[in-house]
């Protein structure tokens, strides 16, 4: 891997000729920010909406449910007269939300570790990456749980809606944990330097971005009943 | 009007012009805005024969009572590949050829803002567009309806492989359009020229910037609507399973809140390019520049909010009703000020009729005609009447045939001689936008009466002794000269292929950026970084002369003689666009008797590929 710059696809403001116009500026743009900073807030825009449609669908679904097993309640199956716990594990997800915005303090420091060039930067990020993979652990456990305990994605209106979810949500920090394993590689590779702070800001963003959407989800389909 | 020539520079040993690199090679590695908005327009019009095809099938087998030139399940697939094609495989790339070659050299910019994640756009809307298409020479093209109402498409009730392909295509084709919103989206933000700030950039690429952002946030809605149908097609989910207590009305809602606003991504951009022709041809600035500015801003805000108008028939009882109703009357009125706005750019000007002034002003006649019947259908209880009629079918093609396809001619003839330095023959122009205009009114106006008669939308056939059958067959005769006219088009496009390229930089007398540069402008698009003082910089008293960065005879150095950078070509966006569209076409051998374990091999497989060409892409610098 040719890790000595992560270019990202950006393109010039404009071609001015550099003999021409000698105090032209390379990568001058309109409102001085670089584009992939506006390119991730459009991103984050979007993502919002792919949210608000997968949580809204939950809600319009929540009680809708015509069998068991349910996310706050019990419930016995009328036929074998079998009952199920209520579903949602609210103390253990707690631990996986605790875990996951713990993730993001040490996003913080990882940022400000490369641009202060502390020396620190792997360590924060190494962090961030245990601790978003500890949250994927969590995930994992609580859907296997869940499918022991007789939820799948097939049972009921709350099994699809839950696990699709949750589900997207959880592939979304697969892919931060995947990028900030990226920014690492370069680190121990070549030292992330604080003109790098731009590349850490922007995984940062989706990071945190993340984390927001689960503070939502955690509120919204754990703690209200 | 022609550019006042200069006495000429051509030095004998120097080109006139770089050399373009040739080749299919070179368009498959291509990152140039220019030369991608060049595929996008031949691949558009490529899926306008084959929709225009498809819908030449559909007047033949209902010209006349109990037809049999197809099966009900074939015209099945034929009106709902109709529907798909024109609206994600023409209309929005049409647009997108436009979005792609206008927006950098409007707001004074070398390229778009991540020039290879345009081209990635391209390629995953061309083998997208493949993969929804192929499927029809097996009989296994979508059947569902553009709008793919589940739980008519779940498995329960469409078990073949057809909504499969239009599930999967869809959200291909939607990655595409994400990808080219974000980047456009970044490129009028932070690309623009000195000077240009947000109330003097050219009213095309105003609307499309407003495009974009529907896009943005349209799209993900959809894209979680197939998402919750994919599910339940392949893994057994109940989103759509009413026995399992399902909501019937969740996939209407959550397509119509995309599909809504589809219908501005999809008439925006023509009423920009509209507002870039009327001024020109009528030698006046466009009339209310900012009221056309924020009636178009608007209209993509309340775009948002009318989607139930959709399902006025479905019950959802008299508060919800109202309510739509109102919205849908609201948004009437920034668009009926858009139609105010361009009369009255055309009051008083000095009107060149050329064939774009007319497709032009034909628009701002047909749209008008669709609007007045879209205000129709806004009252609940008349829409009642009108819903699932051919009412509606000669109402939205009023919009999107009369409206977006005649706003992008008036686009293809005024801009032609800047994308290829060459003339349309007006003759031939004029020819085909009379065939275009009598035959698309002789087409559709018609089905406003056979709707008003009764006749329901998407059947295969009638019987005779209903009312419908001189209506009928007007429409298909009218078909089949729009067939006509395509012809005079296509037939004057290669004419002007055999011609010289004589246009200069600004053949029409046009006041914009675009026309300061070479038609057609070189791979860096400005020589010299224009500096904006106005609106219409080349309609100022001295702008002009100023401004004007190549007279007939001078020799166009090349980027290197500049010292410009240039992004390198590369083919990995196109092999990332293709492992990704193989991943996700992989997906459909789940549901081929025995290939389970192919499909989910082959889509791992692919996934790795993917990811693997991509690092390597972000990992190699752009110039
Ligand atoms: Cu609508």
């Amino acid at each position: 891997m040719t890790t000595a710059t992560l270019t990202a696809d950006h393109g010039h403001t404009h071609g001015a000729g550099g003999a021409a116009t000698p105090e032209h500026q390379p990568h001058h743009t309109t409102l001085g920010l670089d584009h992939r900073k506006i390119a991730i807030w459009a991103f984050i825009g979007s993502e919002c909406m792919l949210f608000i449609s997968l949580i809204s669908t939950y809600l319009i679904y929540k009680g809708k449910s015509l069998v068991g097993p349910y996310p706050h309640e019990k419930w016995t199956d009328p036929n074998t007269g079998e009952t199920f716990n209520a579903i949602l594990n609210i103390p253990v997800t707690s631990a996986s939300t605790f875990v996951l915005l713990m993730s993001s303090l040490a996003m913080v420091l990882a940022h400000n570790a490369v641009i202060n060039r502390t020396g620190k930067a792997k360590w924060w990020l190494l962090t961030t990456i245990l601790l978003g993979t500890g949250f994927l652990g969590f995930q994992a456990y609580e859907f296997t749980s869940f499918v022991h305990e007789g939820l799948t994605i097939k049972t009921n209106l709350f099994g699809s809606s839950f696990f699709t979810l949750t589900g997207f949500h959880g592939a979304h920090v697969t892919v931060g944990v995947l990028w900030l394993c990226t920014l690492l590689a370069i680190d121990l590779k070549r030292g992330l330097k604080p003109e790098d702070g731009l590349i850490v800001d922007l995984s940062a963003l989706y990071w945190h971005f993340v984390d927001v959407v689960w503070i939502a989800i955690f509120t919204l389909v754990y703690l209200i009943p | 009007m022609a550019t006042i020539a200069m006495p000429g520079r051509v030095e004998a040993a120097a080109p006139a012009r770089p050399a373009e690199p040739t080749g299919v090679w070179s368009w498959i590695t291509t990152v140039d805005h220019k030369r991608i908005g060049t595929l996008y327009l031949f691949t558009a019009l490529f899926f306008f024969v084959v929709g225009g095809t498809e819908a030449l099938v559909i007047r033949l087998q209902l010209m006349k009572p109990n037809m049999g030139i197809v099966s009900a399940d074939m015209y099945n697939q034929l009106f709902t590949m109709h529907g798909t094609t024109m609206v994600f495989l023409v209309i929005m790339p049409l647009s997108a050829a436009f979005f792609n070659y206008l927006i950098p050299l409007q707001i004074g910019a070398r390229d778009v803002a991540f020039p290879r994640l345009n081209a990635f756009s391209y390629w995953v809307y061309a083998l997208g567009g493949v993969f929804i298409t192929a499927p029809i020479f097996l009989s296994l093209a979508p059947n569902g309806g553009w709008f793919g109402y589940a739980p008519l498409t779940t498995t329960a009730y469409s078990p073949t492989l057809n909504i499969d392909f239009w599930v999967i295509g869809l959200q291909i084709l939607g990655i595409s359009s994400l990808a080219a919103a974000f980047n456009f989206i970044t490129t009028i933000i932070n690309m623009r020229a000195p000077g240009m700030h947000l109330m003097r950039m050219p009213i095309f690429t105003w609307m499309s910037f407003v495009v974009q952002f529907l896009v943005i946030l349209a799209f993900p809605v959809i894209t979680v609507a197939l998402v919750f149908l994919l599910f339940d097609r392949f893994f057994g989910t109940n989103f759509y399973t009413i026995a399992a207590g399902a909501d019937p009305l969740l996939w209407q809602h959550l397509f119509w809140i995309f599909g809504h606003p589809e219908v501005y991504i999809l008439i925006l951009p023509a009423f920009g390019l509209v507002s870039e022709v009327l001024p020109t041809y009528s030698r006046k600035p466009l009339f209310g520049y900012p009221v056309m500015v924020y009636s178009g801003i608007l209209i993509g805000f309340l775009g948002f909010g009318v989607w139930a108008h959709h399902m006025f028939s479905v019950g959802m009882g008299p508060i919800a009703d109202s309510i739509f109703s109102l919205t849908t009357m609201l948004i009437a009125i920034p668009t009926g000020v858009k139609i105010l706005n361009w009369i009255s750019t055309m009051w008083g000007g000095q009107i060149r009729f050329t064939t774009a002034m007319l497709f032009g002003i034909a628009l701002v006649a047909l749209f008008t005609m669709g609007g007045i019947s879209g205000i129709m259908h806004s009252s609940a209880a008349a829409d009642l009447q009108q819903t699932d009629s051919y009412f509606v079918v000669a109402h939205f093609h009023y919009v999107l045939f009369g409206g977006a396809i005649f706003g992008i001619f008036a686009g293809v003839y005024h801009y032609f001689p800047k994308m290829t330095g060459r003339f349309l023959d007006e003759t031939l122009g004029k020819w085909h936008f009379w065939v275009f205009f009598v035959a698309m009114n002789l087409t559709f106006f018609p089905m406003h009466f056979s709707g008003l008669l009764g006749m329901p939308r998407r059947i295969y056939t009638y019987d005779a002794g209903q009312g419908w059958e001189l209506f009928n067959m007007m429409a298909s005769l009218g078909a089949f000269l729009q067939g006509a006219g395509m012809l005079i088009f296509f037939y004057n496009m290669w004419r002007s292929y055999r011609q010289p390229a004589t246009a200069p930089a600004d053949p029409w007398g046009a006041p914009t950026l675009e026309w300061t540069i070479p038609s057609p402008p070189p791979d860096y698009n400005f020589a010299k970084l224009p500096q904006v003082t106005s609106r219409y910089p080349l309609w100022d008293e001295k702008g002009r002369e100023a401004m004007i960065q190549h007279r007939a005879g001078d020799r166009i150095p090349s980027a290197e003689e500049l010292h410009i950078p240039m992004p390198k070509s590369t083919a990995k966006p196109f092999v990332v666009a293709l492992f990704m569209t193989c991943m996700l076409a992989s997906l459909i051998f789940l549901h081929v008797e025995g290939m389970a374990t192919v499909g989910i091999l082959a889509t791992i497989a692919f996934a790795l590929a993917m990811v693997g060409t991509l690092y390597s892409w972000l990992l190699s610098p752009l110039e």
